[in-house]
């Protein structure tokens, strides 16, 4: 069953117009995001994307822009309590992302 | 030429040199160099590992020796699939890929896995960079291609690698379990190869270890209520236990429960179907225990921020959530929880004074 977080807040845009179609974008996304057609990448199902930012950085043209970050909530608490970004360190112990 | 060792692949010394871990089980001589050929055959030492990793009991520091593997026997043509250095990943990667004939690089991770590393960007592309020159990888094949796992694209920038090392990166399937298939076809891919999935068994996988990081809290509030009844008299344990077993149900409510039935509670947002799982368990408890007012109350109070964070907390263990999803979700819900839970304590607190 394919389930569907809070996408209202996704960030990622992809800039048709830079688009060289060399289809990484389509290759990288673990959630089927990009649809290929007309020779460019189109975004298909943004609802999707959970940021993990594969397509901005194997998009050699530069057209995508994506957030990129933990999905995280002990990651974020934790950058809040700390006053610092959001950051994955698992090794404290206390989710089991990292395995 | 091969230098076999007779062996099934316990722990035994190599060459002169200092103990060889269990998975190696012989050298692949390759111009002059020596690459450990590794097993795929996983030993009880690598299942025990993987339980208590999996167990939560020593999850740190899991790992192997970064650098150049052979699983069969390669030779100049034969593909080069690129890992983590995470003992857990490596075994998996190994046992997945019996009967092939391959080089494995295995990247310095720190002991994490590709897809969390990926995110730091220990599995990244200066690190791939790095370890290709430093295995002199264009010395021991004659072709130009590295075989990546998908996730791994979250910290290597493909086009980078091609241009500081002339090697193309592919990007194979999500799951090891795919390889072979995924060579097969001539490193193509279909879609099911290439998404990830968070079914009910990938869901179980990852439980237990929430489970047993849980029993601290669990300790903590026995240890709570212990104190607060230890003065009230009679009916000691009937007292800790009705206010251990609301509470600690809440924990797993939260962090068992809802992952479980993670696709049929109604809500997107974790700590709304986490607040939903909750409230169930309060309802059931409270009939059983027949709870008075303020009991219902003041677990209505604990209980479900308890069940609505360790929902939350799950979101790191999934395949699916967004930062940005998250981030709006902890920062809407963060202090009506702590407030919520503080409140609820202090009630509990109160009515122990009170006839």
């Amino acid at each position: 069953m394919k389930m569907e977080y809070l996408s209202e807040f996704v960030k990622l845009s992809l800039d048709e117009k830079k688009c060289t179609g060399c289809m990484m974008c389509v290759n990288v996304c673990p959630h089927g995001v990009f649809e290929f057609f007309d020779k460019k990448a189109h975004i298909k199902n943004k609802k999707a994307c959970m940021e993990c930012g594969a397509c901005q950085k194997n998009c050699p043209a530069a057209a995508i822009e994506s957030g990129s970050g933990v999905g995280c909530a002990y990651a974020i608490i934790r950058g809040m309590i700390n006053n610092t970004a959001p950051d994955c360190d698992c090794s404290g112990g206390g989710s089991s992302c990292c395995g | 030429m091969e230098i076999e060792k007779k062996c099934g692949c316990g722990s035994n010394a190599g060459e002169g040199e200092a103990v060889t871990p269990g998975f190696i089980c012989g050298w692949h001589e390759t111009g002059g160099r020596k690459i450990p050929r590794v097993s795929s055959k996983l030993d009880f030492n690598d299942i025990a590992g993987t339980l208590k990793v999996r167990l939560a009991l020593g999850r740190n520091d899991y790992k192997v020796e970064p650098g150049l593997y052979c699983i069969g026997s390669p030779a100049s043509d034969s593909p080069v699939l690129v890992t983590a250095n995470y003992k857990l990943t490596f075994d998996i990667l190994r046992k997945e890929t019996a009967g092939l004939s391959a080089w494995i690089l295995a990247l310095d991770t720190k002991g994490v896995n590709v897809w969390c590393a990926a995110g730091k960007g220990t599995f990244g592309t200066e690190e791939l960079i790095r370890k290709i020159n430093e295995v002199n990888l264009s010395k021991i094949i004659d072709h130009k291609k590295i075989i990546l796992p998908q996730l791994g694209a979250v910290g290597v920038a493909a086009h980078m690698v091609k241009n500081a090392t002339g090697f193309n990166v592919l990007y194979g399937p999500v799951r090891a379990a795919d390889i072979k298939k995924y060579i097969a076809a001539g490193y193509k891919k279909d879609n099911e190869m290439r998404r990830v999935t968070f079914n009910l068994r990938d869901r179980l996988t990852v439980i237990p270890v929430e489970m047993i990081m849980a029993w601290r809290y669990i300790a903590g509030i026995a240890a709570i209520s212990g104190f607060l009844n230890a003065f009230s008299g009679k009916f000691f344990w009937n007292k800790v236990i009705r206010d251990i077993v609301p509470s600690a149900g809440g924990i797993f409510a939260g962090l068992a429960v809802t992952p479980i039935l993670l696709p049929y509670i109604p809500g997107r947002a974790f700590s709304v179907k986490g607040f939903i799982a909750g409230a169930a368990w309060l309802a059931l408890s409270g009939l059983k225990f027949g709870f008075t007012l303020r009991e219902w109350i003041a677990n209505f109070l604990i209980i479900t921020p308890l069940s609505s964070f360790f929902a939350l907390n799950f979101t790191g263990a999934t395949t699916f959530t967004s930062q940005s999803g998250t981030e709006y979700e902890v920062k809407k819900t963060f202090n009506l929880m702590k407030y919520s839970l503080i409140l609820g304590v202090v009630l509990k607190i109160l009515s122990k004074f009170k006839k």
